[in-house]
């Protein structure tokens, strides 16, 4: 998992630092899995082993998988969609704007 | 403590939220979506000064959500910095919902100007009061899809391409910071702030908390746009409304700081001579190039989105020497910056309404024309170069005296410089914009959405406010000393959250 997760990691920084603006947004999804998949495997993998608590338990019985790391990752994974639709949008928008795929000609406001 | 002063520290989140659905409910009514705006942000500010009263009286407010208790469930914690900092977001927030009564277009509106500006709110607001570190993560992204979507509001290709870099940038932050607590929480199984300051101080592996130190350091320096990650937001902060700028300079990189301020007080103090060490030298390089990129601008705005890297420099400086006069500086450096700095950009929104450019070689002559402005200007512009007996002075003093004590001669020279540079930044301003003869018929006065009064107010409010800071400096210093000794003794912040005697029994389960 540990190789997974570094190769997601380069592959993202990679692709964002091409020039056209649709690579960087395949950049930034893989960025985020990258970044979901580094929080299930550092909270440590636990195979076959819910946490579901029997009737009348208090805690579940044995060692169980964490479910916390989960409800992160499901979280992250929500607003990282929110988030890349807009992205998705605003290059869509950027395109019709500016009439390339390509940053090099998106440095009017740099300079 | 009794229930009803606990539901305080909520308020300041769940206000601008209903604020925000109810303008969303009115879509079609601009009238009602308006008084929404000023009236929500007034009753923001309201709540937000009862919290910092309170929470003067108490030390710390500790409200568990859903009653669940701390370490498991999440908490919002107000201590005497997260409370400044919301006080400080009502006053942005009521300046500029003033303001965009005239200052913002229908057109804008009708895109959804006001449910945005208050979910913008509610995100900041949540990030200074949350003390679960996921939680923290999520109030930055509602705070910057909000912010995303302000950017691009009208749709012009400045805009366009500024939000690209500023989107691209925050969400690598976000990426990175989402990585931390990853590790983070592999390391310590806990997610609440407090917690993981108790049980990271256990932790045998330094070399790796250093490594998660780092990551927190570059993602909220991303966020709070220290050198050498600045350059999207001087690439993007002119771009949108004025009003909209106003609110960013005054707020979003100040979350980024306020990250910075807690993250390296309460959880990694392990290693103060290395990761404190690197702070200093990130605020020095933050302030040195921000002012000099300044100096090479010729566009009103411009100049002022330079200011505000520099500016940030001076506050990580405050957290980087980390004495307590030192931290006190901070604080007080970020009260004073953010009045001002919003203050300046409402400026030049109204310089622009009046001559109709935000190129100072197009401008001129604003000081014969309307004298009281040019009177309002000073007033921001010496108190951020940091001229007696204005806040900028008190804030600057007290940071370089925290330096001297320090002995940190190299960041004390810096900091005089930069102030020198500011100053100059500041005249350039003044000569071009409102000291020489108009140009000849090169730009018009641009027909404003409203009258210029609403314009007016905001204007001479934050400037009143800044002379009285000024004036009246002993209570905000104590309150920033008050915060200063909170940041630096933590075991207050934890014994408030986990409540008293949970360490050691910790240590004793440990055993």
């Amino acid at each position: 998992m540990a190789f997974v997760v570094g190769g997601l990691y380069a592959a993202a920084i990679y692709m964002m630092l091409r020039r056209s603006i649709v690579k960087l947004v395949i950049g930034l999804v893989l960025l985020s899995n990258a970044a979901n998949l580094l929080i299930f495997t550092a909270a440590g993998l636990t195979r076959g082993a819910p946490p579901l608590i029997n009737v009348g338990d208090v805690l579940p019985p044995g060692i169980s998988a964490d479910p916390l790391a989960q409800a992160l990752i499901l979280t992250a994974i929500v607003i990282g969609f929110g988030v890349l639709a807009f992205a998705v949008v605003l290059i869509h928008r950027a395109f019709e704007v500016v009439g390339a795929d390509d940053m090099d000609k998106m440095k009017d406001t740099d300079t | 403590m009794n229930v009803s002063v606990d539901v305080l520290v909520a308020l300041p989140i769940v206000l601008p939220l209903l604020a925000g659905a109810l303008s969303l409910v009115f879509w079609r009514s601009h009238a009602l979506q308006r008084m929404l705006g000023v009236f929500g942000s007034l009753a923001l500010l309201v709540v937000s000064v009862q919290l910092l009263f309170a929470t003067w009286d108490h030390g710390h407010l500790v409200m568990e959500m859903g009653a669940w208790p701390a370490p498991f469930g999440i908490v919002l914690v107000s201590d005497m910095l997260a409370a400044i900092m919301v006080v400080l977001t009502g006053i942005i927030g009521l300046a500029t919902a003033v303001y965009s009564l005239s200052g913002v277009s229908v057109r804008h509106e009708r895109y959804g100007y006001y449910p945005l500006f208050h979910l913008l709110l509610a995100g900041v607001n949540g990030a200074f009061l949350t003390g679960d570190i996921f939680n923290l993560y999520v109030w930055f992204e509602v705070m910057l899809v909000a912010s995303f979507a302000l950017l691009i509001l009208g749709g012009e290709r400045a805009q366009m391409e500024g939000a690209i870099k500023y989107v691209t940038l925050n969400l690598l932050s976000s990426a990175l910071f989402l990585s931390a607590i990853g590790l983070l929480y592999g390391l310590t199984g806990t997610l609440n702030m407090a917690d993981i300051a108790v049980k990271l101080a256990e932790v045998e592996d330094t070399g790796l908390v250093t490594v998660i130190a780092m990551l927190f350091m570059v993602a909220f320096g991303i966020k709070a746009a220290a050198f050498p990650f600045f350059f999207w937001l001087p690439a993007s902060y002119h771009t949108p409304k004025v009003a909209v700028s106003a609110l960013f300079a005054g707020l979003l990189t100040k979350v980024g700081v306020y990250a910075l301020f807690r993250v390296f007080t309460l959880i990694f103090s392990h290693d103060v001579g290395y990761t404190h060490e690197i702070l200093l030298w990130i605020a020095m390089l933050t302030m040195l190039t921000g002012v000099l990129g300044a100096a090479a601008q010729f566009e009103f705005r411009r100049i002022l989105s330079f200011h505000i890297v520099s500016q940030i420099g001076y506050m990580i400086l405050g957290l980087a020497l980390f004495t307590p006069l030192a931290i006190v500086g901070g604080v007080f450096y970020i009260m004073h910056h953010i009045i001002v700095k919003a203050n300046l950009f409402l400026i030049s929104g109204l310089t622009y309404q009046l001559k109709g450019s935000h190129e100072l070689k197009q401008l001129g002559g604003l000081y014969r024309s309307h004298p009281m402005l040019g009177v309002f200007f000073m007033v921001p512009a010496l108190s951020l170069a940091g001229l007696p007996p204005l806040s900028g002075f008190f804030a600057k003093f007290i940071i370089i005296r925290a330096g001297i004590e320090a002995e940190a001669w190299l960041a004390v020279a810096v900091a005089l410089v930069v102030g020198l540079l500011t100053l100059y930044s500041m005249v350039k301003i003044w000569n071009e914009v409102f000291w020489k003869a108009q140009p000849e018929g090169v730009a018009h006065a641009q027909p404003a959405s409203g009258p210029l009064i609403w314009m007016w107010l905001p204007i001479i409010g934050l400037a009143l406010m800044t002379v009285m800071i000024g004036l009246y400096g002993q209570p905000i210093f104590e309150m920033a000393e008050r915060s200063a000794e909170q940041l630096l003794d933590t075991s207050g912040y934890i014994e408030a959250v986990l409540g008293a005697g949970y360490v050691e029994a910790l240590q004793e389960s440990r055993r």
